[in-house]
Order: structure tokens, then C-alpha cells, then sequence
């Protein structure tokens, strides 16, 4: 490599020299290259990152989205639209709704709770540790195997139920609970939505000023008045900014409840797992406005989260 | 005993009872298969299945391509936005975004239209196609947690003086990223990494609407067939993923601390 760098670098000043020759234009475009084309050569640099997330991500999703303005002679249309609006889909928006909202508002105050008690809580500090460790884990532990966990522990035959039923003689399968049910589901998602609003408010708590805390106090203020005129509000938006994270994140979620209730659960994932396989709807467009409607909840509700984000961003620093 | 240390100690206790039941549970079920008395039976019929095998591993190669396919996307964007492009940051971050709000279930079924046989680029036509399509949907799932991680480790060398002293001895961009760049972010790349292959090794939308032989819709279909294996796979999962983020947490110990960024 010295070799021919060395071998390389007499001929750079004749070049310059005789820069009217054609040959030694010839040889110099290499030179320029870099300068010339710069533009389209930086582009080059993140070419193939676009065209990926081009063909792969955002093609196929307005594949769909337009097809969802489609009927079947690839006439614009909002037939489809109207059509998410029969009973039968609505149901299935409705419960998928519901069951991401509850789970991620409980979600929410028990990771709040959570993430309170182990950085404000005066607890060791191996108690931190270990459950900002196993939040990690358990927030990633979702899909099928967590529905097997659920089903081992609260099903018919599941430790859980046998325990209640034997030791204390109650039935919860008596009571209308359900694993296969709204609260089975909710309670199961619980399982990896606590941990993620762990992993995520644990630097917000840990943002809150100590000299807050203090200048509260030397106002005079209590620790009730601390919380509700100080730490609250300044959590306020990185709080609801995660529950909306936690809703989308349970929103696309199909792999625990289609594991759990097979299609027992009409919920829209399923349905639309369901239309895929087998285009249950009898209509391929309406199949694109499930997926339409998805995106648009999904969407929405990442758009509060930046929203919220950004204001929180204001005072965590 | 203070009271404001009592109540934390009552939360992490109702907390760490919510986490430890189903675990224990599932470990009891996985154990319950020889009546009357506890073995691991269950975890040898699983361990000798042919199709966990078959599953098991074509999921952990799907995963090791997924990664590489990532890592390849990944490094070279985020170096060069770091480096020339820094006005292109917001676009990218939010593409990267992307995969969070447009669920899996919905790129797939993209998929399964725009590449089917008949179209223009017939990824669906072979099943080797599909193998291809299903690396890239992964690396695209992977994709927030890729860069981010990825950015995060170029945020903590000084991208522009390496690369400046690597053109003066006269190195190309494919060496400056691959042998300068890469070994300087590897930490960062490999916590990227285990989290991707703990999120592939798993997943069963896109590998199950694809028919492909993974891992996950292998885990369902046991789940809707038998009684005790599915505990015993759980509890297998769990142990898999429990491992790649303790490898991350090790990684992140080896991780350059301080923050030096000149731009």
C-alpha cells in the first residue's frame, strides 16, 4: 500500500501543471469527481435505508390505505369506510379498544406505582436493579409463550384456579371470570405492559428535580402539596404520553390473544388475521379498511404520544 | 419500619407476586406431565420433537439474517446522517418510528399483496422468496430498536475526526464503516442485535401469514394441541429471553461512558 501510494502522488503535480491537455482532463475527472457530484453521491450514502423503508414499509402500507378507497373495479369509493361501520366490525374495534385501554391505564398505575416505590421508596438498591432488569425481560416476554404462562396459571386447570378452588374453596370460574374473556386478556397484557411503563417512567421519576423537592418544603409546602402542585404535573404528560404507547402497543397486538382464545375473542386483529387467511368479510377491500382503521387508531394515538412527549421533554431535561 | 418505606415495600411485593405467579405456574404445569409425581418429561418430549428442532432452528437463522440485514441498513444510514447529513435526522427517526404505529399484522398483509406471484417482484412465488421476505419484514420490526441503539453508540465516539484520520491514510468508505466505524459501535450494534433475535426468535404474525416453518406459529399450533408442552416452551421462552437481555445488560457494562460529540 506505501508502495503505491508513493508511486501515486509524482504524478499529482504534473497534472495540474498541464491541466489544458485532454489526457490530463481525462485523468483528472477521477480527481473531481468528489466535488462535482457530490449532491447525488451524499444521497448515495442513505439511498439504500429509503429505498427499503420505501418498498418495504411504507409501499405496502399505502398499498393498502388506497385500496381501502377501492372497490373491486378500482373505482374510488367510501363504501368500505361505511362498510367498518356494520355491528359485527364495530364489535370487534370496540372490544380491541376497550381491552387496550384498560390494560394500558392499569398498566400505567401499577408501573407508576412500581417505578415510584423503587426510586422513591427508600427500598436497597439490588431491589431497583433486579426490577429494572426484569422489566426489561418481561416487557419483551409477549406473543404465544406468555398466553401458555397465562393459561397455565389462571385456565381451568391452571395453579392459580386449582389453588382457589381447593385451599379456599373458590371457584373463580363460578364468578364469570374468564381467561378467554375481556379481563383475561386485559389482566394478561397487564404482564407486559406494567414492565414497559416501568422501563419508560423510571427516568421521568428519576428527572424530578431534588431541589423541587426542596424549595417545596422550604415554602412550606407538604408532601401532599409537593405531589399535587409539583411532581404531578410535571409527570403529567410523560404519564399519559406512555399510556398512549401502552394503548397502541396492545392495539396491534395479535400473536398472546390468537394463542389465548384462538378466535374465540373477536377482536380486530384476529378478524383481520382471519380475513387475511381466508377473507371471512367476502370482500378483499373491506379487508384493506380493517387494516386502514388500524393504522388510523394506531397513528392517532402515536401522534398524543409525540405530542405529550414533547412537552414533557420540557421540564426533564 | 417508616411508613413511606413500608408502602414500597407493599407495591414491590403485590408487584413482584403478579410477576412470579404465572412463572411459578408454568414451571409446576411443565412438570406435571408423569402423573403423580414432578418430572421434566414434558421438556424431553419438546426437546426431542423433530418440528421444535426444525422450527427452532430455521428461526434462529432467520434471526442471524435479520441482523445482519439490519446491521447493514442500519450503521451506514446512521453514520452518514451523523457525518454529512444531519438535516435528514428528523425524517429518518421518524421512519424508524414507523413500525410502531403501522402494526406487523398490516405490513404483511401489504406484502402478501404488492409481492405476490403474479406482481412485478414475485417474492412469494418460491418459497426461498418468501424466506427473503420474511428477513426483511423482521428487520423492518426490528427497526426502532436497531437505530436507535446503533445511534445511541455513534453518539458516544467522535464520527468526524475517525473518519477525517482514516481518508488522510487513504481508506475508502466501505473500510472506513466496516473497519473503523463498526468495531467502535459493536457494542451498541450486538445489545441491538440480542434484542432483535429475542423479538424474531418468537414471533408469529408475520412468519404464520407467510407460511413459513418458524419457530412461532410452531409454538401455537402446540399450544392448541397439547396440554403440558406448551408450559414447558413458555418456560423455554422465557429462559431465551431472559438471556439476550442479560446480555445486553453485560454488553452495556463494556459500553464507552462518556459522550464526546463535536457535532
Amino acid at each position: 500500500m506505501g508502495g503505491s501510494s508513493a508511486a501515486h502522488l509524482p504524478k499529482v503535480e504534473p497534472m495540474s501543471q498541464a491541466i489544458h491537455s485532454p489526457a490530463a482532463e481525462a485523468e483528472q475527472a477521477p480527481r473531481m469527481k468528489p466535488r462535482g457530484a457530490r449532491l447525488p453521491l451524499q444521497w448515495l450514502g442513505v439511498a439504500p435505508f429509503f429505498i427499503f423503508a420505501l418498498m418495504f414499509l411504507i409501499l405496502p402500507t399505502m398499498y393498502l390505505v388506497v385500496g381501502a378507497f377501492q372497490n373491486n373495479a378500482g373505482e374510488y369509493t367510501l363504501e368500505n369506510i361505511y362498510e367498518l361501520f356494520q355491528p359485527s366490525i364495530l364489535a370487534a374495534y370496540w372490544i380491541s379498544i376497550r381491552i387496550s385501554l384498560a390494560s394500558a391505564v392499569v398498566g400505567a398505575l401499577a408501573g407508576f406505582a412500581l417505578a415510584l416505590a423503587i426510586v422513591r421508596g427508600g427500598l436497597p438498591g439490588w431491589v431497583r436493579s433486579t426490577t429494572m432488569t426484569f422489566s426489561g425481560v418481561a416487557s419483551n416476554f409477549a406473543g404465544v409463550p406468555l398466553a401458555f404462562a397465562f393459561l397455565a396459571t389462571l385456565g381451568r386447570l391452571g395453579l392459580v384456579t386449582v389453588i382457589l378452588k381447593e385451599v379456599l374453596g373458590f371457584n373463580i370460574y363460578s364468578t364469570g371470570f374468564n381467561i378467554l374473556s375481556f379481563w383475561g386478556l386485559t389482566l394478561t397484557y397487564l404482564y407486559f405492559q406494567i414492565p414497559l411503563m416501568v422501563v419508560i417512567i423510571t427516568p421521568a421519576i428519576d428527572g424530578l428535580k431534588k431541589e423541587w423537592g426542596e424549595a417545596a418544603a422550604t415554602l412550606g409546602a407538604t408532601g401532599m402539596q409537593y405531589w399535587r402542585m409539583v411532581a404531578i404535573p410535571v409527570l403529567w404528560p410523560s404519564f399519559l404520553g406512555t399510556v398512549i404507547l401502552l394503548f397502541a402497543n396492545a392495539f396491534g397486538a395479535i400473536a398472546t390473544a390468537y394463542a389465548l382464545t384462538g378466535s374465540s375473542l373477536n377482536i380486530v386483529p384476529i378478524l383481520l388475521y382471519a380475513q387475511i387467511r381466508g377473507d371471512v368479510l367476502h370482500n378483499p377491500h373491506l379487508g384493506y379498511a380493517l387494516a386502514f382503521g388500524m393504522i388510523v387508531v394506531t397513528g392517532l394515538a402515536n401522534i398524543f404520544y409525540i405530542w405529550f412527549r414533547v412537552r414533557s421533554e420540557r421540564w426533564l431535561k | 419500619m417508616k411508613r413511606s418505606t413500608l408502602w414500597a415495600w407493599v407495591t414491590f411485593i403485590i408487584g413482584a407476586s403478579y410477576f412470579f405467579i404465572p412463572l411459578i405456574a408454568t414451571m409446576e404445569f411443565s412438570l406435571r406431565m408423569r402423573r403423580g409425581e414432578y418430572s421434566f418429561d414434558a421438556y424431553r418430549v419438546v426437546f426431542s420433537d423433530d418440528r421444535f428442532q426444525a422450527t427452532f432452528g430455521y428461526s434462529v437463522v432467520v434471526a442471524i439474517f435479520t441482523i445482519l440485514l439490519g446491521v447493514l441498513i442500519v450503521v451506514p444510514t446512521a453514520y452518514w446522517i451523523r457525518l454529512r447529513m444531519p438535516y435528514l435526522r428528523p425524517v429518518v427517526e421518524f421512519i424508524t418510528l414507523l413500525p410502531l404505529i403501522i402494526p406487523a399484522i398490516v405490513v404483511v398483509f401489504g406484502y402478501i399483496r404488492m409481492y405476490g406471484s403474479s406482481s412485478p417482484l414475485p417474492f412469494l412465488a418460491t418459497a426461498r422468496g418468501t424466506d427473503v421476505l420474511l428477513v426483511i419484514g423482521y428487520s423492518m420490526l426490528a427497526l426502532p430498536y436497531m437505530y436507535r441503539a446503533v445511534d445511541t453508540g455513534l453518539r458516544t465516539i467522535d464520527v468526524r475526526t475517525l473518519t477525517e484520520a482514516a481518508q488522510i491514510l487513504g481508506a475508502g468508505w466501505t473500510t472506513i464503516i466496516a473497519r473503523i466505524i463498526l468495531p467502535n459501535v459493536l457494542i451498541a450494534v450486538l445489545s441491538g442485535a440480542f434484542l432483535t433475535f429475542a423479538i424474531v426468535l418468537g414471533e408469529f404474525t408475520m412468519a404464520s401469514l407467510l407460511n413459513r416453518p418458524a419457530f412461532g406459529p410452531y409454538l401455537q399450533n402446540i399450544g392448541a394441541n397439547r396440554a403440558y408442552e406448551p408450559a414447558a416452551l413458555a418456560i423455554i421462552a422465557f429462559v431465551i429471553t431472559w438471556g439476550c437481555m442479560s446480555v445486553i445488560q453485560v454488553l452495556s457494562r463494556f459500553a464507552p461512558q462518556s459522550a464526546n460529540r463535536p457535532n
